[in-house]
């Protein structure tokens, strides 16, 4: 299989022999372009951050659990096409002037996802930077950096992926990956022609994102095997909304959801601000996350609880059902063979929506539990209740016997309060590094207290508290 | 004049283009192998059989090494032997390395690595304090003890007495480069690029295991991606490892840990529990203290007992307190061996008697500043706190015999008081928490008296080379390495204002150990004041000379010849320093000369926990804010005002970052930084998936920090202070402050564990509510 990109403005055809390889590995071993760092190899410390543009624009991603073939078509730019000695870009002058860098390990990482924000605009710097650690700084430099150079003008070569997509593809087989003896791999265009090929290939790989899956690579060591890369089904990542719903395709990625429902739905999306990182929600995909089946995933709670309907499709078949219905049991879904996920539906407003995500780290962590509450109130008494958490069992899972006991009950604080330890009856938490089993138990109650103090219009959330 | 300038990191320029080179992108020879440890999967065992034949059966691996393989030493242990590179026998923690693969490649090595089969015999895992005192378990034969008075009359006799239990997790470095090296094999030497706070430890170790004296071996460290202490002994394994398969295979060895392994293998700051007695008088005033520490050490020695004894000198922070008793145990557990980190245990003593006046406060009734206060050490503008008994003690001398003679708290925290708003702040808080039920905020100012030398006395020297070369241009080598912290630009500030030129007219080399020897660590915050001092010396000589040859020829006296702004003044000649230099070399002066320090003053008997074992203390104050959520746990700083003591300051730009880097991290280690192992003694956050550091939206959105303008008393370089460590234990206001809110919600004693994650704090509000 041969890929075709941009990197750092050059057209660049690779023969690939390992579907395994990743970007960061490819950059540094092959190419010698050290520049990008690896610091963790699990796409949660930026330090390989590199920039890449295809037709929904340029963002900032983790080269680190981005494999090679995720580039066919597609433009990369790296630490040494951001800017050089002789023409600096803004944000490294300013991070110069600033003493954005101590040790410098993660500075050219940092560099890149804030000449990327630069060229989109972006103004919230911690946001541009929630996926870049920096251990010597304490970030306060780095900030000053970054606001120092936001009126500075984009470098003309930051503009120069604009358009790849006049690069001239050769034609991408479904043959192996490194020749005939390899993996079978695919690049389709389609959903139509990933649903041929995956009846076929059921046991492949879907590399949509790929921000779990590379971990396979780098952290467990192994192969990728037979593989879809999903990235050009443009078909599977369009949003459409009507009056009553929004249907969001399983390609699209996390970041263009949040874009998407920053108005209809603004608690869900606060929620996907929270979505690990820029680079990782760059990447990632609503579909990815809903098929992976975590239950600690941070999109099926807010999705369970929004009554979202999953569409799967098999070769020409499709069918539909409740999301909460497709989670089976731990990382154990209600998918056939060859079956993958299409699309999500949920509804178009959801104004009662409120998503509680709690971690040790507001960005960039995983959820130790996540609550997700949707009351619907008439003439002041709750007429339907959709609750969900994550991290509560083995699946995220609705809390039937607390929505239950609120139906037909004054929505306050008192009704809230007095059917929160029903919680008990539907989850019984385990203890982990994220967090104590009774911990989880007292903090999903105590978010019943908070849902009903928010719906009343009381500041809840310590990042509403300005000093 | 280049003292002073707030110029950028010597390689600032090179981090931000990407082209600073690390050890992984130091080009290699061609046929350079790679390595990887095999790792004990249990925490203590005997090892009963070992089958390696499908990891040296796997693709690209040329060689695989056990202990009985090493042709010498097999040890990389810092203070004593008690370290084996590969385990012998018997593994002492989950993450011990086993065997060595050699490989073509990285990758290959690490996936080899995982294909060994070990059966292990268990032998009883000692994981926890609890077990290791139940067991015995520990270093240096019994505790450590120091006393001074009576303590336990003291607090008997005490109007008030709290005392308590307080633990505080470890800390992973989580330096962004992890630990690596590279070994080429020379002709009958080797050289190694070492990512190290210790070159010359890494020329040891390294020598020992190929069975060569030390001038065999040349260690070279450019730069690190980071240290914090991890780098201090935690790399010497891996140089080691190259170096053994480099003599082994004749080909270039290099190894980097994965960031899993490299959290699995490499020790951490201790974990710390004080178990504390305090009696205070009528006034507040600290009349005794009893203090137990207890530190888990893991499974060698590294560098816990100066650790330990650093927490013991670090037990009084500011506060003069006439009668203490401090035992500190040194606890052996099947863990990785705790080690260096940024404070070296003076965090976790500080924090101990900080805990105290936070509980005095509580069951006094006293504002905690207000309660500091009266317990400050002596001003040392005058003897302005008034005598306390016993008489025979002045409220200036520390519990180990020290005087302090340069306190400045006082007026430093009434300054910070001022510019930080506390006072209307507090009030404004109170207001604030009496009308939110949810959300709680709190606020908090606590002070630091940390103390600069190392208290092994004998490393407390330093060693340079400055080599002028005949155009002017200026090349340096100093012992200190650089991690980030800036040690080179100070040190080449040093320099520049030595010959009167501009910064970039100096070049510092990488630290070499062939160029100079038997340096010490770059630790303990003394990079600038041991290798600056250095400098300025060696730089003085070739000045000197110069001096001396142009005072010759213009008749003048050489204390008249001047270095300025890049000119030479020597009577009525003028000349450029490049022509001066020129002039020198033609009348064949020597233009290098090496340079020493040894750090004046020092006494110290650690046994008796007696003398002066620091040369001056570095001063800091901060006041944080925060909020947390009484639902559930959650919590972030709000704001930081933090007022520091970095003495004349040779860079306030490098100066304030180490400020605002080490409370940024400080305050991680209090908050969301949580080591956890499981029952078998497996480290379950080994990666930052599971291991969160700050990230950029945790540092306080506003941060006013400023230096106190002051000097050193002591004559230090150019009479700055050392500053690396002391802004960390700045950050424990941040826990003061959270406990302070939690405190808001009720009002029993709610004694807030370390780290303060959502979890704690959440404990911690029931606990103040009497739930």
């Amino acid at each position: 299989m041969q890929i075709t990109f941009l990197l750092n403005g050059e057209t660049t055809t690779v023969a690939l022999t390992d579907a395994s390889l990743t970007v960061l590995d490819w950059l540094r071993e092959e190419r010698g372009l050290t520049g990008s760092k690896e610091a963790c190899r699990e796409g949660d410390c930026g330090a390989c951050t590199v920039m890449l543009t295809d037709a929904s624009g340029s963002r900032a991603i983790n080269a680190c659990i981005t494999l090679l073939p995720q580039l066919h078509g597609r433009a990369l730019r790296t630490i040494e096409g951001i800017g050089t000695a002789a023409a600096p870009h803004p944000v490294q002058q300013a991070l110069i002037d600033h003493h954005g860098s101590q040790c410098g390990f993660c500075t050219p990482g940092i560099a890149v996802a804030l000449a990327a924000a630069h060229l989109n605009g972006e103004a919230d710097h911690d946001a541009a930077l929630a996926g870049n650690l920096c251990r010597c700084t304490g970030y306060a430099p780095i900030i000053r950096a970054a606001e120092a150079a936001a009126g500075a003008l984009v470098p003309e070569w930051m503009q120069a992926d604009a358009a790849p997509a006049s690069l001239a593809l050769a034609a991408i087989s479904s043959g192996g990956i490194g020749g005939a003896d390899s993996p079978p791999a695919l690049l389709p265009e389609s959903a139509d022609d990933l649903a041929v090929w995956y009846l076929a290939h059921p046991d492949a790989a879907l590399v949509a994102g790929g921000t779990d899956l590379g971990l396979t690579i780098t952290k467990a060591l192994k192969p990728l095997g037979e593989a879809a890369f999903l990235h050009r089904c443009a078909d599977l990542q369009t949003i459409t909304e009507t009056a009553e719903e929004i249907r969001i395709g399983a390609g699209v990625s996390i970041a263009a959801l949040l874009r998407a429902l920053a108005g209809p739905q603004p608690s869900f999306a606060a929620l996907l601000a929270r979505f690990a990182s820029p680079q990782i929600r760059a990447m990632a995909t609503l579909g990815g996350n809903i098929a992976n089946g975590s239950p600690i995933a941070d999109t099926p709670p807010a999705l369970i609880a929004l009554g979202a309907r999953l569409h799967l499709r098999r070769g020409d078949g499709r069918r539909e059902m409740a999301l909460e219905d497709f989670y089976l049991d731990y990382r154990k879904q209600d998918r056939a063979p060859g079956e993958f996920i299409e699309a999500v539906t949920i509804p178009a407003r959801a104004p009662n929506l409120r998503v509680y995500k709690l971690s040790k780290r507001f960005d960039q962590d995983i959820s130790a539990l996540c609550g997700a509450f949707n009351v619907t109130v008439q003439r002041g008494r709750i007429t339907a209740a959709r609750i969900a958490f994550g991290g509560m069992a083995a699946v995220p899972k609705r809390a039937r016997a607390l929505e239950a006991a609120l139906i037909g009950q004054v929505c306050d604080e008192a009704t809230l309060a007095a059917c929160a330890p029903l919680l008990a009856q539907d989850f019984t938490p385990i203890s982990d590094f994220r967090g104590a089993a009774a911990y989880r138990m007292q903090a999903a109650q105590n978010l019943c207290l908070r849902y009903a103090r928010d719906l009343a219009g009381e500041a809840v959330s310590v990042l509403e508290v300005a000093p | 004049m280049s003292i002073g300038a707030p110029l950028p990191h010597e390689s600032a320029a090179l981090h931000v283009l990407g082209t600073a080179r690390y050890i992984d992108d130091i080009p290699t020879p061609a046929g350079t192998l790679h390595l990887a440890f095999g790792l004990s999967t249990v925490a203590h065992g005997t090892i009963a059989a070992m089958d390696l034949a499908a990891v040296r059966a796997a693709p690209g691996v040329v060689a695989v090494l056990t202990a009985a393989d090493l042709p010498h030493a097999n040890d990389v242990g810092p203070a004593v032997a008690d370290e084996p590179l590969l385990a012998t026998g018997i593994v002492h923690y989950a993450g011990q390395p086993v065997f060595l693969v050699v490989a073509t490649s990285h990758l290959a090595a690490r996936k080899a690595a995982r294909l060994g089969q070990i059966d292990y015999l268990p032998l009883p895992a000692i994981l926890t304090i609890d077990q290791a005192l139940a067991a015995g378990s520990r270093y240096e034969g019994g505790p450590v003890v120091w006393a001074r008075g009576d303590a336990g009359a003291a607090i008997a006799g005490a109007a008030h007495v709290v005392e308590g239990v307080f633990e505080t997790g470890g800390q992973e470095h989580f330096y962004l480069e992890g630990q690596a090296a590279l070994a080429v094999p020379g002709e009958d030497a080797m050289v190694v690029h070492a990512s190290s706070q210790h070159p010359t430890e890494v020329q040891h170790k390294v020598a020992a295991a190929l069975g060569c004296p030390f001038h065999a071996v040349r260690v070279e460290v450019r730069r690190m991606g980071g240290g914090f202490g991890g780098k201090e002994s935690q790399g010497n394994a891996l140089a080691v490892a190259a170096a053994v398969a480099a003599r082994a295979t004749g080909r270039a060895c290099k190894m980097r840990y994965d960031r899993d392994d490299d959290m699995l293998i490499t020790g951490k700051r201790h974990d710390f529990r004080v178990r504390y007695r305090a009696g205070f008088d009528a006034d507040g005033r600290l009349c005794g203290v009893e203090f137990t520490h207890f530190m888990r050490c893991g499974w060698s020695q590294d560098l816990s007992l100066p650790v330990a004894d650093r927490a013991m000198l670090h037990a009084d922070n500011a506060y003069f307190i006439p009668a203490m008793r401090i035992e500190s145990h040194r606890l052996r557990t099947h863990t990785q061996s705790a080690t260096a980190f940024r404070g070296f245990g003076g965090p976790q003593g500080m924090i101990g008697i900080e805990r105290v006046l936070e509980h005095g406060a509580q069951v006094l009734g006293i504002d905690p500043l207000d309660l500091r206060r009266r317990n400050f050490y002596a001003e040392a503008g005058g003897l302005s706190a008034p005598p306390r008994p016993p008489e025979d003690i002045l409220p200036r001398q520390t519990h180990y015999g020290q005087e302090v003679t340069d306190f400045e708290l006082g007026a430093m925290v009434t300054e910070l008081e001022k510019s930080a708003d506390f006072v209307a702040r507090r009030a404004e808080i109170g207001r604030w928490n009496s009308k939110n039920r949810t959300l709680k905020r709190g606020i908090a100012l606590t002070p630091v008296k940390f103390g600069i030398s190392f208290t092994l006395t004998h490393l407390n020297q330093a060693g340079a080379l400055v080599q002028v070369y005949a155009d002017g241009s200026v090349g340096l080598s100093h012992g200190g390495t650089e991690m980030g912290q800036g040690l080179h630009r100070k040190v080449g500030q040093v320099a520049a204002a030595a010959f009167g030129i501009g910064i970039e007219a100096v070049r510092v080399e990488a630290t070499d150990t062939a160029k100079v020897p038997n340096t010490s660590a770059t630790a303990a915050s003394s990079g600038t004041d041991l290798n600056g001092m250095a400098v300025k010396a060696a730089c003085d000589t070739i000045r000197g000379r110069i001096a001396a040859h142009l005072a010759e020829a213009a008749g003048v006296k050489p204390q008249e010849v001047h270095f300025e702004g890049g000119r030479v003044f020597a009577g009525a000649r003028e000349m450029g320093f490049a022509e001066a230099v020129a002039s020198a070399y033609l009348a064949r002066i020597s233009l290098s000369a090496a340079g020493f320090y040894a750090t004046p003053a020092l006494e110290w008997d650690r046994k008796a926990g007696r003398g002066r074992p620091f040369y001056y203390f570095a001063y800091g104050a901060a006041v944080s804010e925060v909020v947390i959520d009484t639902l559930t746990g959650e919590n972030r700083i709000l704001r930081a005002d933090i007022l520091h003591d970095a003495g004349a300051s040779l860079n306030p730009a490098l100066d304030i970052g180490q400020i605002e880097g080490g409370y940024v991290q400080g305050a991680g280690w209090l908050t969301t930084e949580e080591l956890v192992w499981n029952d078998e003694g497996r480290l379950l956050t080994h990666a930052p998936s599971t291991y969160k550091i700050p990230a950029s939206s945790d540092r306080p959105r506003i941060f006013n920090v400023a230096l106190w303008p002051g000097r050193n008393r002591e004559a230090t370089i150019h009479r700055s202070k050392a500053v690396g460590e002391p802004p960390l234990m700045l950050a424990i206001s941040v826990h003061q402050a959270l406990g302070a809110a939690v405190a808001a919600c009720g009002p029993n004693w709610p004694g807030l564990a370390a780290p303060a994650t959502p979890e704690a704090v959440l404990a911690a509000v029931a606990r103040a509510r009497g739930a």
